[in-house]
């Protein structure tokens, strides 16, 4: 089985954290990762950019583009795609595909991550 | 991370909300700072044993509240009052809570005290790095290389002055807000080149280049309150896309290294990553401003992995468009940088000629000059420039820099 673990905590505060206090929680990270990918466990590591930095692709007849994070708590994360693009018009552009494809309602927030290390496991 | 640190973070996180709440209730500054360290302090006392509220700022902005109610109960100062607003109950806090709006004006407000046009620059950067950072005024002394005396003064002064000039409490309207807005960009920018012309200088403990990393910590701040205002994007973008380079900025001596010399791998990608995304945001919105017209010109920078493949037409444009936005001879100035790239140096020194009177006083007209006439083979004036340039410089490492192109010019001329 594989299980994505994610991370919530509050940005302001995270914001608020030294540049030595942000690394040293890194550092402990790093070490519970280092554990996992000894034993090839390990797969994609990712730290997301600031919610400033997003947009919101809202799902509906007509895709609709919004500045800033998905902040609906209606509706729950189901998954993501990490996709290598120029800029944001051709993330958006991504996301409008995936937004017609899964004729759905709901959203895709896009974020550029920070910090990506691809990893190793078995595909399921 | 100890628990001590991850309190002081979620103090200094709250902290412009729940100063700018305090501030609100009790029309005065000192009292709503004072009301905000009290309440840090029973925090510091309680959160260990009870862990930490869910809402740090509400908590307090409720404790604070109350302590200041006390204390100004016990000096018999009620009567002082102007209303009954003052003594209201714990569920307007409970409404304060959820009213997204009210906290966005408290933070507002608070910042836009801090840039009131009757303040000058330097006390505009200090209030707000004391009053909404939360820095100690020592920090902020040490930032400034001034004695902690003078900064206390300083900040003293600028209080009182805001205390003058009467900031209205009501919510803005939108005009109002805008214009709130567009100064209190401003001030970020200021803090942010306060820290950002000191990179490279002596900073033993790195208080002046740490102003950067607050300056862009207080737009991020700004940018969560207003998510859809393109001009702070583009200041947000501008100051990360310049931080990200500042690793490459001096040599091992302190030195500047120019933009097209520097070791590219030594940028901030983090940063950059941002800065783009963020100016791409921006863009999207077709409301052009000056901010996103600077972030776009860094973005073209940080996008060209080597000088040579940099975009200067683009920037030659954009550049007109500041001169539109902008008009400066400061702007000019750097348009031609980008003209003597596209079109060569002659092009660009009749572009820079008609300036001369206007930047008589200023150190990079005269680096330009003497540049432009060196890539033109007229190296008796270039000289010249140069050595007006080292007259003019403002720092050591500006003035080793010219001495450079004059060492090369004196070592060619043998």
């Amino acid at each position: 089985m594989l299980y994505a673990i994610l991370c919530y905590d509050s940005e302001d505060v995270v914001g608020a954290w030294t540049k030595e206090e942000d690394d040293a929680v890194i550092a402990r990270l790093r070490l519970v990762e280092d554990k996992l990918a000894s034993q090839g466990r390990l797969g994609p590591v990712a730290r997301l950019l600031p919610t400033t930095s997003a947009t919101t692709v809202r799902k509906g007849r007509e895709a609709m583009v919004l500045d800033g994070p998905f902040a609906e708590t209606k509706e729950q994360l189901l998954g993501f795609f990490i996709v290598e693009c120029a800029n944001l018009d051709e993330a958006l552009d991504a996301a409008r595909d995936f937004a017609r494809a899964s004729g759905s309602a709901g959203a895709y927030e896009v974020r550029p991550l920070g910090v990506f290390r691809p990893g190793a496991v078995r595909a399921v | 991370m100890t628990e001590l640190a991850w309190i002081g973070a979620a103090l200094t996180s709250a902290r412009p909300r729940a100063v700018g709440a305090l501030y609100r209730h009790f029309r005065n500054l000192d009292l709503a700072e004072e009301a905000f360290q009290d309440a840090s302090l029973r925090a510091l006392k309680n959160w260990p044993q009870n862990g930490p509220p869910r809402d740090p700022a509400s908590w307090l902005i409720f404790v604070g509240k109350n302590i200041a109610i006390d204390a100004l109960r016990r000096q018999g100062k009620q009567e002082a009052l102007p209303s009954d607003e003052r003594l209201e109950a714990p569920d307007t806090d409970l409404a304060e809570r959820l009213d997204a709006s009210n906290y966005r004006d408290d933070v507002l407000r608070l910042l836009f005290i801090c840039c009131h046009p009757d303040l000058p620059a330097s006390q505009q950067i200090a209030l707000a790095l004391r009053v909404v950072s939360g820095l100690s005024v020592k920090q902020i002394a040490r930032a400034f290389l001034i004695t902690d005396a003078a900064m206390e003064q300083r900040i003293t002064r600028a209080k009182s002055r805001v205390a003058a000039a009467d900031v209205p409490f009501e919510a803005p309207g939108p005009g109002e807000r805008e214009q709130r807005l567009t100064a209190v960009a401003t001030m970020i920018y200021l803090v942010f080149n306060e820290g950002y012309s000191a990179a490279g200088e002596r900073d033993g403990d790195g208080a002046r280049g740490a102003l950067c990393d607050e300056a862009i910590r207080l737009a991020r701040l700004l940018l969560r309150l207003f998510p859809d205002e393109p001009e702070i994007m583009g200041l947000t973008a501008l100051m990360l896309l310049q931080h990200a380079r500042t690793p490459a900025r001096f040599d091992a001596d302190g030195g500047v290294v120019l933009l097209e010399d520097q070791d590219r791998g030594r940028w901030n990608r983090t940063m950059i990553v941002e800065g783009l995304a963020l100016i791409d945001k921006a863009m999207r919105h077709r409301r052009r401003g000056p901010y996103q017209v600077q972030a776009a010109i860094a973005a073209l920078h940080a996008r060209a992995e080597r000088p040579e493949e940099t975009d200067w037409a683009q920037i030659d444009l954009l550049y007109a468009a500041l001169e539109s936005l902008q008009p400066s001879p400061v702007v000019t100035l750097n348009r031609a940088v980008a003209v003597a790239k596209v079109a060569g140096p002659a092009k660009a020194l009749a572009m820079i000629e008609p300036l001369a009177d206007r930047l008589a006083g200023y150190f990079h007209f005269f680096g330009v000059r003497g540049a432009l006439l060196l890539q033109l083979g007229r190296t008796d004036e270039a000289r010249v420039a140069f050595n007006q340039a080292i007259a003019l410089a403002t720092t050591a490492a500006e003035a080793a820099h010219i001495r450079m192109h004059l060492d090369r010019l004196i070592k060619d001329s043998r």
